[in-house]
């Protein structure tokens, strides 16, 4: 089973700084940013910056995402070059509207593994919705590509794009539903939006409680401190873990038996709620977060 | 008593030497006059110094209680400086960013010599390229107290800025408008200086208590316009982070601290004034609460954070030497559970009881620490000094556990680093480095390494956090000197450890 991606921390590519010791904060991946992080003038800087750090032994133990700049911009196939080749797990695709949008990606990325002899299909791709045309064409572009890992929610510029502005909440519930559906229909993560004001802790966990609930995998950081909330908020409690370990403690001994139906107590259970329980149990084994 | 049995008395040999009484007032005239109460008030600081017998060459001394905040030291240096006076040697517990007006005045030979326990900004640059011909003397906070005892440091004027005192110089500084909190180290000065001027906002009924500096120990009293300025006393090193790179460290030293060995019920702690140990108090509640365990005291510069757990009755005595910020200043004015003690009392090796001495655990900041973890909190990666000694030194060598904090990499400076450039405080006193990269544990203390190995904590040997660090930032180039020695760094028992020499320009 696949490790938990409850928090997606965004790294300026153009602080040097920053993108050497980010991973002093084991958040579950880091996103060294290309795009809005960094100024016109140091794209070309932050850049080589991206493409050393990914060089970084402690880099290739960790889920490294690259956020390119939209590939008709003077920058994104330059950005998506160094990326790639320098061993990038995942590019993010900002703005994505179509499924096209994520097929031009594709055909590059395709290209360059061959060029630079990275094993074919082992650069995943992940889609950034920012506008009321992606969210309609969502399930599109989760199911463009094999290399589909991920869909994730950027609440700016879809706010501006839908004439309204962030509030409680309620202006992205339906985008949230949507990037949601179209992840799971297309068995992909589920990222939601950044929480900008890092001094509103109670706004934030209120906001992680919403999204955990509707069925978010995780969610994007822009600050350090946010990823022990975020990872606590995620925590099983106890007692879902003891119900977990019973159900799968009874799965597995029904298995053992080669009985076809999971019971316990005297009830059957069904595959989702083992899946479930499988799952719950994974969360309660990562890293603990500390308090 | 007739003349005659006087006269016969005094020729009496065994009386030979010996002044002969000739009336109440011949050694206290001051009792005759309607003086008799308000003789030591002196109108301005110029006339307090003609009184006190100042002359060239002379110390003088001052404490630093209000940190960027104060307003006393420069104010008395430029009074003496149109005054005069030359070849002065300043004495003061330590001196910060807001002291670099004292530039010019050595330049112009009123300052000759300096004894302090740190220093900040340009004034730190511009001694550390040479501009004192002498070499300045650091030491810690407790080896000030022992080079005064000792005879080296003599303290012939003591210039104390406090809030309040009566008309009899009793002065504490926790009552008036700007309220410093604890006057540890200007006690000291109040007991040792031959003269001590106070220089008060406000004159208050007598008696004022409770009494810091005793009407016993004052000489003259100079009313002021301000001393300092409290607002700025958490300013700089004394600050409460939202770094998060801060809050990971914080975090890591009170999980060591959870899993020391040194946390049960009765514990003693210290966390000094930097952001990352500032922070692990706050850390260090939840773990308190969860183990159901109480501290005995906390001891040292006193912090906000410290008094929160105080008030909330996880400390049950705070032992305060500097106050770091209003709270704490306001608790000692409250609480007499939260008692102000003297920097001799505190960390003096040679007093005859030190706080520090019965510490369990402490939590110190780092410029560098190197792969013997000898630590250096004075010079900066340029060669530069910039820092304090602080209690640095005295508290590692008393504490049981003395945990050092910080950034493996500050900008792209490495913090662990082959040979530290300036030597303060011996590696062998320090049991645990925690970095944001990880934590090392001294080799000398295999018990700790086991207990925090046993509990998951990422131990790594230093020599692998040094590795980690220049893995990121490359070997830095070596710092250029020139042989001339621009500082010299006392131990707390008064020994030469080290010299700073100045960097090739």
């Amino acid at each position: 089973m696949k490790k938990p991606r409850r928090s997606m921390l965004f790294i300026p590519g153009s602080n040097a700084a920053m993108l050497s010791t980010a991973f002093v904060y084991r958040p579950d991946s880091i996103l060294f940013d290309l795009e809005d992080a960094v100024a016109l003038r140091e794209k070309d800087s932050a850049r080589l910056l991206v493409f050393h750090a990914l060089q970084l032994p402690v880099y290739k133990e960790m889920e490294i995402v690259v956020r390119i700049n939209p590939l008709d911009s003077p920058f994104g196939l330059k950005d998506l070059e160094a990326a790639v080749r320098g061993g990038a797990a995942i590019i993010r695709l900002p703005k994505t509207e179509r499924a096209s949008d994520m097929l031009d990606l594709e055909r590059e990325v395709g290209r360059i593994e061959r060029e630079c002899g990275r094993e074919p299909g082992s650069t995943r791709l992940m889609a950034a919705i920012e506008s009321a045309s992606g969210i309609v064409n969502a399930l599109a572009i989760a199911t463009a590509s094999p290399r589909m890992d991920s869909i994730a929610l950027a609440g700016f510029d879809y706010v501006v794009d839908m004439q309204t502005q962030r509030g409680d909440g309620i202006e992205l519930f339906y985008a949230r539903c949507a990037v949601l559906h179209a992840a799971r229909a297309a068995r992909i993560d589920a990222f939601d939006v950044v929480f900008s004001d890092v001094n509103d802790d109670e706004g934030f966990l209120k906001e992680v409680q919403l999204i955990k609930r509707l069925g978010f995998n995780g969610k994007s950081l822009i600050n350090p401190r946010q990823i022990e909330l975020l990872h606590t908020a995620f925590e099983p409690t106890e007692e879902e873990v003891l119900k977990a370990e019973r159900i799968v403690e009874a799965a597995e001994k029904a298995e053992r038996e080669g009985l076809g139906v999971v019971s316990l107590n005297g009830r059957m259970v069904d595959a989702p709620v083992v899946r479930n329980a499988r799952r719950i149990l994974q969360l309660a084994g990562s890293p603990p977060a500390r308090t | 008593m007739n003349d005659n049995k006087r006269a016969l008395h005094l020729q009496d040999q065994c009386l030979e030497g010996l002044e002969r009484f000739q009336d109440f007032t011949a050694h206290t005239p001051y009792l005759k006059g309607p003086e008799k109460l308000t003789r030591k008030l002196v109108d301005s600081l110029e006339e307090a110094v003609r009184r006190s017998g100042l002359r060239d060459g002379q110390t003088i001394s001052f404490h630093h209680a209000f940190r960027e905040g104060d307003k006393t030291i420069n104010y008395v240096v430029d009074v003496l400086a149109r005054m005069g006076f030359k070849n002065l040697t300043l004495a003061s517990s330590s001196l910060l960013s807001c002291n670099a007006p004292l530039i010019e005045h050595i330049k112009a030979g009123v300052i000759a010599k300096i004894y302090t326990s740190g220093m900040r900004g340009s004034l730190a640059r511009a001694i550390s390229n040479g501009l004192l011909e002498q070499p300045i003397h650091i030491h810690s906070h407790g080896g000030r107290v022992h080079l005064i005892k000792s005879g080296e440091l003599k303290l012939d004027v003591a210039f104390l800025g406090v809030p309040a005192c009566d008309a009899f110089g009793n002065a504490n500084g926790v009552r008036g408008r700007s309220r410093c909190g604890s006057l540890g180290y200007a006690m000291v000065d109040a007991q040792f200086a031959r003269n001590v001027i106070l220089l008060t906002e406000e004159i208050v009924p007598f008696p004022n208590s409770p009494a810091s500096i005793s009407q016993d120990q004052v000489d003259w009293i100079v009313q002021v316009e301000q001393v300092g300025d409290p607002s700025k006393i958490s300013v700089g090193a004394a600050r409460v982070t939202k770094n998060p790179r801060e809050l990971l460290i914080a975090r890591l030293a009170a999980d060591v601290i959870e899993h020391s060995g040194y946390f049960e019920q009765g514990f003693s702690l210290q966390t000094g004034s930097g952001g990352a140990a500032t922070a692990a108090t706050r850390f260090l509640e939840k773990r308190m609460r969860r183990k159901g365990i109480t501290a005995s005291f906390a001891l040292g510069g006193i912090t906000g954070g410290i008094v929160d757990l105080f008030k909330k009755g996880l400390i049950e005595k705070v032992v305060d030497t500097q106050s770091f910020d209003a709270d704490a200043a306001e608790s000692l004015a409250q609480s007499p559970n939260h008692i102000e003690i003297s920097t001799n009392e505190y960390a003096n090796p040679s007093s005859k009881g030190a706080y520090c001495d019965r510490l369990d655990v402490v939590i110190l900041s780092a410029l560098e620490v190197d792969l013997d973890f000898n630590v250096n909190v004075v010079t900066g990666s340029d060669g530069l000094m910039m820092g304090a000694s602080g209690g640095h030194s005295d508290v590692a060598a008393a504490a049981n556990l003395s945990i050092v904090v910080g950034p493996l990499i500050r900008g792209r400076i490495p913090t662990v680093v082959k040979r530290v450039t300036t030597l303060v405080t011996p590696g062998a006193c320090i049991g645990v480095l925690v970095t944001d990269h990880g934590i090392a544990v001294n080799p000398n203390r295999p018990e700790l390494e086991a207990r925090l190995r046993a509990a998951g904590l990422p131990v790594m040997t230093i020599q692998e956090l040094y590795e980690r660090a220049i893995s990121i930032t490359g070997e830095p180039a070596p710092i250029e000197f020139l042989d001339r020695i621009v500082g010299i760094i006392r131990y707390r028992d008064g020994s030469v450890i080290d010299v700073v020499r100045q960097v090739k320009p």
